[in-house]
């Protein structure tokens, strides 16, 4: 039983849950913490510039190594501005805690200076918080914190610290020791369900897997053993923005990227199959479009760990409740135990099929030698970038997002930091600044768009001061291009708000900040111009100035079925219908 | 809000992995007993739920049944289409802590009380009438003046109903009820 200060226990607690780096910022409430901090060299502390820019490195840290992220802010203004990293982690799945300050528990409720309701305002958008009123409590929390954000379907978790519990002395429990209590999520999928699911496997005649983020989630055996899966049944599959990596792009059953402005035969194939085997997604309305319509033909199966996502939105036939890679385990026994059958006549008709739709190219555009094209760019860096087996690519939120998807290819899980669920511009930037500190020595690329960038740019100062070679690879058009684009196709072409007037210049801004800034307009130029970026060991701003008023196709419209794509050259004012208008 | 068609318990035809359209299907009303850690906090979690997804509280009642393993037992009467009713206890079982959730209009027979306060304010004929039906009813009086009884009831919430509307035309001024209590039956 060893005895010591609140403080103090938060340190040893982390120490001992194996956490190696918390992104933080200091505070009056969390001042005996930041203390304790300056008096061992275990813990790393990354001093960012802003909360919500720490909660996105620590989703970053997490998302590319399946560890934990943890994040140290104050009371008030600190918890707050943390609150849009902690809804974008809750909405994406990704395991983070969360320590904050409080005033003392005497002041709780008194509207002191810096208090906030942080439990309170933080309820909705945790995966569960604690607000810790005795020291001898503080241990066993934290430990249970760790428990709770990483089990089951992860998600951010926060404790809530009050000073005087930091300064007074308790009980340290060892994790071994908490009581991580009755929470322990199933994991094990019902074995007559999967057998049903291996029966309909083995004579479906149009079979697809849909794959999402809950692979990633899942870990490295998941990946494994899907790899295997699809490729001992020669089944296609595709995945969600979530689980890109999980299935590589060069692997001979891979469709590309569904969805919203997913690939036409991904599309294409998720309506006409006959077997729908989804793996940890959560059939989200990207992917759905108008629901009446979704896949009206197919069986459906779901493997899911979280109750909740199954039935949802999609009614399925054959739900599985359980963890990834251990229900994939029983399925690929189960499948090889009943002999290895698959429908092969029939597999090789859909692929014929398949490969009819890809002849439509529906990535193609129009390039142009005098200006660059967003998806060129993407083209040359993924050229120039993807033998690089320790490449991590991170994106903002916008048409660069959806190109990043569409032009790089992901052949390892753990390589994609993007914003789903929530769709937080300001994001990548501080998530790359994450997977360096996770990964020094690895290839680290932010693509950008110039509007969400300037969200979290502060951060050069974080990227700097750690020495940290972040590359970003900023595809500026000078317009909140995603905006534009809706506008366009549903607003007649009234550009409300939807650029800036007044950007700065990215190289002197990099520079302002000691780093290395790069400008590149034409084509010509645009593959040295990567290559000096590459070659730079530091923090990279490369300011790409691209076509102004390209749209990012294919695209699903809202509130249409998802077989009803619009291609490039469909591009008309009123593309979208009036009722789709108040989807988003 | 359209008018909710009130399905009473056993009456859907809906099991829960049913293929159905969500959209064509009729309301139903059923009682779910959720067994909580009685932490501080926990009922806001539940509210929450209720309110951040657009769900129905038709009545709600929390109370500790187990002091030492620090329990508390909510009961929720909510009312939505059968997949809402499956996403409800689906979304209620997420909640950390949160250890069991019981459908108890599908997991058998159950019993529901509810217990109310109705104050009746009023003479002559109708102070007697009042009385009479309380007797009727089986109602305790816990309260009188020369001018008012306070009438304590106790049984089904149709019950409930039933006095509540008995005593309007008699003088009811005030009423206070507990929201229900529900039990499945047998062991
Ligand atoms: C501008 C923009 C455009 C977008 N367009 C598209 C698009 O075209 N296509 C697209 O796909 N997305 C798109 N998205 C992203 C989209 O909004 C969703 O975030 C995404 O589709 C959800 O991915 P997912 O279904 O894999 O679920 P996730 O959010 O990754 O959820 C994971 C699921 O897996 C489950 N799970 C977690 N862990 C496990 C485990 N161990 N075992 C089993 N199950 C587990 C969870 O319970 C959950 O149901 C877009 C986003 C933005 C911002
Ligand atoms: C914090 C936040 N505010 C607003 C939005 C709405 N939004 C979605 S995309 C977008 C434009 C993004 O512009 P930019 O970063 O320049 O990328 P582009 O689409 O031009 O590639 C906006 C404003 C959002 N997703 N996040």
């Amino acid at each position: 039983m060893t005895q010591m200060t609140g403080a103090k226990m938060v340190v040893q607690a982390l120490k001992d849950q194996g956490v190696e780096v918390v992104f933080g910022y200091p505070g009056g409430a969390v001042l005996p913490i930041y203390d304790e901090i300056f008096q061992q060299t275990e813990i790393r502390h990354i001093l960012v510039r802003h909360e919500q820019a720490a909660v996105h490195a620590a989703e970053g840290y997490a998302r590319s190594t399946g560890k934990p992220g943890v994040v140290l802010v104050t009371s008030g203004p600190g918890a707050t501005n943390a609150v849009t990293g902690i809804t974008d982690a809750l909405m994406d799945s990704i395991p983070l805690v969360v320590l904050t300050g409080q005033v003392p528990t005497f002041m709780v409720g008194n509207d002191a200076f810096q208090e906030a309701d942080t439990v309170g305002i933080t309820r909705p958008c945790t995966k569960h918080n604690w607000l810790v009123k005795d020291t001898d409590a503080l241990a066993d929390t934290i430990h249970q914190a760790f428990h709770v954000a990483t089990s089951g379907r992860p998600g951010p978790v926060l404790v809530d610290i009050p000073k005087d519990v930091q300064f007074a002395e308790g009980t340290y429990v060892e994790p071994r020791a908490a009581k991580t209590g009755h929470y322990q999520p199933k994991v094990k999928g019902d074995k007559e369900m999967i057998t049903r699911l291996v029966e309909a496997m083995e004579t479906a005649e149009r079979p697809i897997f849909y794959t999402g983020g809950g692979v990633i989630n899942s870990g490295d055996a998941a990946t494994q053993l899907l790899r295997e899966f699809v490729d001992a049944t020669g089944f296609p599959i595709t995945s969600t923005l979530m689980g890109l990596g999980s299935y590589p792009a060069s692997g001979k059953g891979w469709l590309g990227m569904l969805g919203m402005h997913g690939l036409y035969e991904a599309n294409l194939a998720m309506h006409d199959c006959d077997l729908m085997i989804n793996i940890g997604a959560r059939f989200d309305d990207r992917i759905t479009g108008r629901v009446a319509d979704f896949s009206p033909h197919s069986r459906k199966a779901h493997i899911d760990i979280d109750p909740s996502s199954i039935n949802k939105t999609i009614r399925v036939e054959m739900p599985i409740v359980g963890d990834v890679a251990h229900v994939l385990e029983d399925a690929l026994r189960i499948w090889k135990s009943r002999g290895r059958k698959v429908n092969k006549a029939a597999l090789a008709e859909w692929w014929a099929q398949i490969e009819e739709w890809r002849k439509v190219e529906c990535l193609r555009y129009r390039n142009s030698d005098k200006i660059i094209k967003p998806q060129y760019a993407l083209q040359r860096l993924e050229a120039l970038t993807k033998d690089r087996k320790d490449r991590y690519i991170c994106t903002e939120v916008g048409q660069h997002q959806m190109w990043a998807a569409q032009f790089l290819g992901f052949e390892a899980p753990n390589r994609w930091m993007t914003s789903g669920g929530l769709g937080t511009m300001g994001y990548g930037f501080p998530a790359s600044i994450g997977v360096q500190i996770a990964h020094p020595d690895a290839l680290v690329i932010n693509v950008a768009g110039e509007g969400s960038w300037l969200m979290n740019m502060q951060e050069m100062g974080t990227a700097v001061q750690y020495s940290l070679p972040v590359k970003q690879f900023i595809l500026n058009n000078e317009r909140l291009g995603m905006v534009r684009q809706w506008q366009s196709l549903l607003h007649g072409n009234r550009y409300s708000h939807s650029w800036s007037e007044a950007l700065p210049d990215f190289v002197k801004l990099a520079e302002a900040f000691g780093a290395k800034g790069i400008q590149c307009s034409d084509p010509a130029d645009l593959d040295d111009a990567i290559a000096e970026m590459l070659a730079h060991d530091g923090p990279v701003i490369f300011d790409c100035l691209v076509e102004k008023h390209e749209n990012c196709y294919p695209m699903i419209p809202s509130g249409e079925p998802h077989h009803k794509m619009l291609l490039g050259e469909d591009t008309g004012e009123d593309a979208i219908k009036a009722g789709g208008a108040v989807l988003v | 809000m359209a008018a909710a068609l009130n399905i009473q318990k056993g009456t859907s035809k809906h099991s829960a992995y049913d293929l159905r359209d969500p959209n064509a299907e009729a309301v139903e009303r059923h009682t779910l007993a959720v067994i909580v850690d009685n932490e501080a906090g926990v009922l806001a979690r539940v509210i929450g739920l209720f309110s951040g997804r657009g769900y129905n509280i038709d009545s709600l009642t929390v109370a500790e049944v187990d002091h030492e393993g620090h329990r508390s037992r909510i009961t929720i009467v909510t009312t939505g289409t059968p997949a809402v009713i499956d996403q409800i206890k689906a979304q209620l079982g997420r909640i950390v802590p949160v250890h069991e959730v019981h459908d108890l209009t599908v997991e058998g027979p159950s019993v529901e009380r509810e217990l109310a306060l109705f104050k009746v304010v009023s003479g002559g004929d109708k102070r007697v009438e009042a009385l009479r039906l309380a007797d009727i009813f089986r109602a305790n009086v816990v309260d009188s003046t020369l001018e008012s009884f306070v009438f304590e009831i106790t049984g089904t919430p149709q019950k409930v109903d039933a006095f509540g509307e008995l005593m309007r035309p008699l003088g009811l001024t005030e009423m206070a009820r507990t929201g229900i209590a529900a039990l499945s039956r047998g062991s």
